[in-house]
């Protein structure tokens, strides 16, 4: 038995035919195509998933498609400007080398995103607390804490050692 | 170096892809019309298959295959063997089993693959698996590494007696005995060196191909490059030939040295491919990634130095365990001998050195190599030993380490290797300097009057990279278009190759990195020479390949360019990517351009500049380096807050310091992780326990440090470039970095040693265990859970 969501996604609207089961995260890799949002983990912990639904950082791994019906997303494929320019976000992960693999960078460019959002001016501190969800096994999290708080919080930026 | 060239911190040129979700790791692959595999695997730690009923799962909608070791064995699909040969010193070989790739009448850990099923879904894939009847006999079993030894311990491998399969020894122990009777001091320290899950984000998956037209298989895993995956695929598991079996692995969602491997569900599902004659998709979730790929460290070692009466070691004695698992992964034995022998005894000269490795089986999961292989826990061990040997002889904690670095270069290992280049003593004053380490003790009684306990600790340690093959194969090629072409053989899975290698050909040939394109992860054209990623070696093995295959472009082009300029080619130079004769010049692009119009080179030459290399390398390069950690704990919750952070490395020539920082600071991360929280848990019945991140202890940023780095480069002088790896260095210097400031700080409680990882518990009851008394009184010692 399946039903018929209809959501807006990076700005256009798309519908699918989903199972009561299927997880957001599943329609938008697996039945829209859009694979820039990951999957590393079934409990809730990584973060690799995180898009923004109606304006907010959610784990999409952690939401039914069908929840979904009607609302807007954001996936990391709709971040940059339609010409292509990074979103200063985007553009500050690149600068403070804040990904390696790039696995868990979807995720937490949303986050960062989100939390610049909600929390400006954040100190280093609290830009740490906030990504409690969201794991990364390959930069130890400092390019992606000064990415953020250079959004955030320019001013809190330590002083940069790389030139 | 120019704008673009060698040591400038060039951003990433795989950024602006990858920020925008335009990478394409495995799971993003899929091939029209593909199945879909699960596997059953045990839920026993021990047991016996008394037998086993496939029928309901073959029933099962949408099941197009249910294969077992039955199947495999039909097929003639040989067990999976371990690469590693050592002897006892009477020479007697060490004894090795064979792991079937789906486990055949018995099971040996929690997690083994036992059957595979293919279905249209891969919901339905695993609900057939769950259909799978075995009537399972248990079997008693064992996890731990000390308890495997003891008498009438459950057997992994009755056939061989006992569960260690080799005593190594390095030589007999008498000389350092003598040596050690007669020394002025005597220290004792005994390590646990936790077992840990590497835990790349990247779930593991594959997606295997039959293509029947081609007669073609195909591969798409998250390897840290294929070649050699390619190799056993093609010839030990399908006998077809090697260019009929193609793996690809584009975009890696990290690897720290346990992708490499030729792993069991690999070869089921291009055997299964083959079988159905389609395309059979994996996705493990994150528990099944933590039950199969290989696990790190967990060795027990217990060690003894000793001193003379000036601090100096005239003595070490080593006995180490390292809990192999249930079978022999390709490289386990080889991570304490190998691994760690190839540095140790570390930064330091030691006349008499024993050493005795056993590796033992347990009802675990295999261990293999895991950022650093071996040389964290050799690194952990010689800098405990250290702080012991401060203590002991009253020295300050620098000053018994100055009194030991080895100093004159090179310096042949008691192991036999050749450590070429270094300087100990300033990168360990640089680190301290940075750390304001003078004025600790301020800061340390500021702390006091807040109520909170303040420790620091320094690591020195020393690194072994660009083993082990000895060589690696690249290519470069220069376009119609202007642009260049690199073909690698060594593999990106994080490490920012594409940048790196771009900024390379800028350097050698001027062009710029944006019109550099790097091809790699894909057996169809990297180069046929190519070996992979492991054991920081891209810098060393890649780099020199690809400045020796642009210095035959230029040799080549030096040609062409006489032959454009109407001079000899003895008259025409070439720098900053121009070709000049007299008083014409031409740019590299010019002449690699016209190189491909056949009338205007030089008869008889073969168009295009378009040169490979397979390096041979001399020797391995010995990055090393000096960390400072500084904790403060709060008495109340035993949470220690690392509130400084120094790394001062010494990775030789650096080719991109943002990347090496990146590389120091992922490191650091992994090594903390280890220190204060990672635990791969098998509790008594053998179940794995911490197979979930709700119960293993990711290190998360709120409990990551800031990190000042600093470099103290000494070049290497046995590679073209002078470089030394960085991948592993952050994982061998936090561990001793931290425990070193933890037991700085708990000194006054007695606390002496900790084993990994610290956690707030251990380090609370440190504080308070003495006033409690009987069972949480030793609860430092207690399993953490
Ligand atoms: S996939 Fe891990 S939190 Fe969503
Ligand atoms: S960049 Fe690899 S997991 Fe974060």
């Amino acid at each position: 038995m399946t039903t018929k969501v209809t959501l807006t996604v990076n700005g256009q609207e798309r519908s699918a035919e989903v199972e009561p089961r299927t997880l957001l995260v599943e329609l938008l890799r697996d039945q829209l195509g859009l694979t820039g949002t990951h999957v590393g983990c079934d409990t809730t912990q990584c973060g690799c998933c995180v898009i923004h639904v109606n304006d907010k950082a959610v784990k999409s791994c952690t939401m039914l498609a069908v929840q979904a019906q009607g609302s807007n997303i954001l996936t990391i494929e709709g971040l940059a400007a339609p010409d292509g320019t990074l979103h200063p976000m985007q553009e500050a992960f690149r600068e403070h080398h804040g990904l390696q693999c790039g696995f868990c960078t979807p995720g937490m460019v949303m986050m960062g995103v989100d939390i610049a959002r909600r929390l400006p001016g954040a100190d280093e501190k609290t830009v740490r607390e906030q990504l409690e969800g969201n794991l990364c096994r390959c930069t130890g999290y400092q390019g992606i804490v000064e990415a953020i708080l250079s959004v955030a919080n320019p001013g809190a930026v330590k002083e940069h050692h790389h030139a | 170096m120019g704008q673009f060239g060698i040591g400038q911190p060039l951003r990433r040129k795989e950024d602006p892809r990858l920020l925008q979700g335009r990478g394409q790791y495995t799971d993003d692959m899929n091939v029209e019309g593909q199945f879909w595999g699960a596997f059953l695997r045990s839920p026993h730690a021990h047991a016996d298959i008394l037998s086993v009923d496939l029928e309901a799962a073959r029933a099962a909608p949408g099941v197009k295959a249910v294969y077992t070791s039955a199947d495999l064995d039909a097929d003639g699909v040989p067990d999976m063997p371990c690469e590693v040969e050592l002897a006892d010193l009477a020479g007697a070989p060490m004894w090795k089993p064979m792991r079937p790739i789906l486990a055949r009448n018995r099971v040996r850990f929690v997690g083994e693959c036992v059957a595979l099923v293919v279905a249209q879904t891969q919901a339905q894939a695993r609900e057939a698996a769950e259909l799978i009847e075995i009537n399972w006999s248990p079997r008693p079993s064992v996890a731990d590494a000390q308890e495997a030894l003891k008498p009438g311990a459950p057997l992994l491998w009755p056939e061989l007696g006992q569960n260690v399969p080799v005593h190594w020894q390095n030589k007999p122990s008498t000389e350092a005995d003598a040596a050690m009777a007669g020394a002025a001091w005597r220290v004792d320290v005994n390590i646990v060196n936790n077992r840990l899950v590497p835990a790349p984000m990247e779930p593991k998956a594959a997606l295997a191909s039959w293509d029947e037209q081609e007669g073609k298989l195909t591969l798409w895993a998250p390897t840290q490059g294929g070649r050699k995956i390619q190799a056993n695929l093609a010839k030990r598991y399908l006998r077809i030939a090697q260019d009929k079996m193609r793996v690809i692995s584009l975009d890696v969602g990290g690897g720290f040295g346990m992708r490499g491997q030729t792993y069991p569900e690999y070869v089921a599902l291009v055997w299964a491919a083959k079988q159905i004659g389609g395309a059979v998709k994996w996705r493990a979730d994150r528990t099944e990634t933590f039950f199969s790929d290989y696990h790190g460290r967990d060795q027990v070692n217990e060690a003894q130095m000793g001193l003379d009466e000036y601090g100096r070691i005239v003595a070490l004695k080593i006995h180490t365990l390292v809990n192999l698992g249930a079978y022999m992964a390709e490289n386990g034995p080889r991570m304490p001998i190998e691994g760690g022998g190839r540095i140790i005894p570390c930064c330091y000269h030691v006349p008499h050195f024993y050493f005795s490795v056993k590796p033992v089986f347990t009802n675990t999961v295999s261990t293999d190599t895991y950022r650093g292989a071996g040389r964290p826990e050799a690194n952990f061990l010689m800098e405990r030993l250290m702080d012991a040997a401060a203590e002991a002889t009253g020295l300050t904690r620098d000053e018994v380490r100055r009194r030991n670095f080895i100093t004159e270069f090179p310096y042949k290992t008691p192991m036999g290797y050749v450590i070429d280049s270094g300087d100990f003593a300033r990168g360990m004053d640089d680190a301290m300097r940075m750390a304001e380490w003078d004025t600790f003790e301020e800061r340390r009684a500021e702390a006091y009057s807040r109520g909170y306990l303040r420790g620091i600790g320094v690591a020195a340690f020393i690194e072994a990279a660009g083993g082990r093959a000895p060589t690696e194969d690249m290519r470069v090629r220069a376009e119609l278009d202007g642009s260049v072409t690199i073909f690698s053989g060594s593999h990106s899975h994080g490490q920012g190759h594409d940048t790196v290698f771009s900024q390379l050909v800028n350097e050698f040939l001027g062009v710029e990195p944006a019109s550099v394109r790097l091809v790699q992860g894909d057996t169809d054209v990297t180069p046929r020479g190519s070996i992979g990623t492991f054991g920081s070696r891209s810098s060393m093995m890649g780099g020199a390949g690809i400045k020796m295959s642009c210095e035959k472009l230029v040799a080549k082009g030096v040609k062409v360019a006489a032959h454009l300029m109407q001079s000899e080619p003895d008259a025409v130079t070439f720098s900053q990517g121009v070709f000049r004769a007299g008083a014409s010049e031409m740019s590299f692009t010019q002449v690699a351009q016209a190189a491909w119009d056949a009338t205007r080179i030089p008869e008889g030459m073969t168009p295009g500049l378009d040169e490979g290399h397979n390096f041979q390398r001399e020797a391995e390069n010995f990055p090393n380096g000096c960390h400072v950690c500084e904790v403060e704990i709060d008495p109340e919750t035993g949470i220690a807050e690392i509130v400084r952070y120094v790394a001062v490395d010494d990775c030789g020539a650096v080719l991109n310091p943002l990347i090496v920082h990146g590389q120091v600071y992922g490191g650091v991360a992994q090594g903390l992780g280890q220190a204060m929280i990672e635990n791969a848990l098998y509790d008594a019945e053998g179940q794995f326990v911490s197979a979930t991140y709700m119960d293993y202890g990711m290190p998360r940023a709120h409990r990551m440090p800031f990190i000042e780095v600093g470099f103290n480069t000494v070049a290497c002088r046995t590679n073209p470039l002078g470089v030394k790896g960085a991948g592993e260095a952050g994982a061998c210097g936090a561990p001793p970095a931290f425990i070193g400031a933890l037991v700085d700080a708990l000194r006054d409680y007695g606390v002496t040693h900790m084993d990994m990882p610290a956690t707030p518990e251990k380090i609370w009851r440190a504080i308070y265990g003495a006033q409690f008394d009987t069972q949480e009184s030793d609860g430092i010692y207690a399993e953490v859970t």
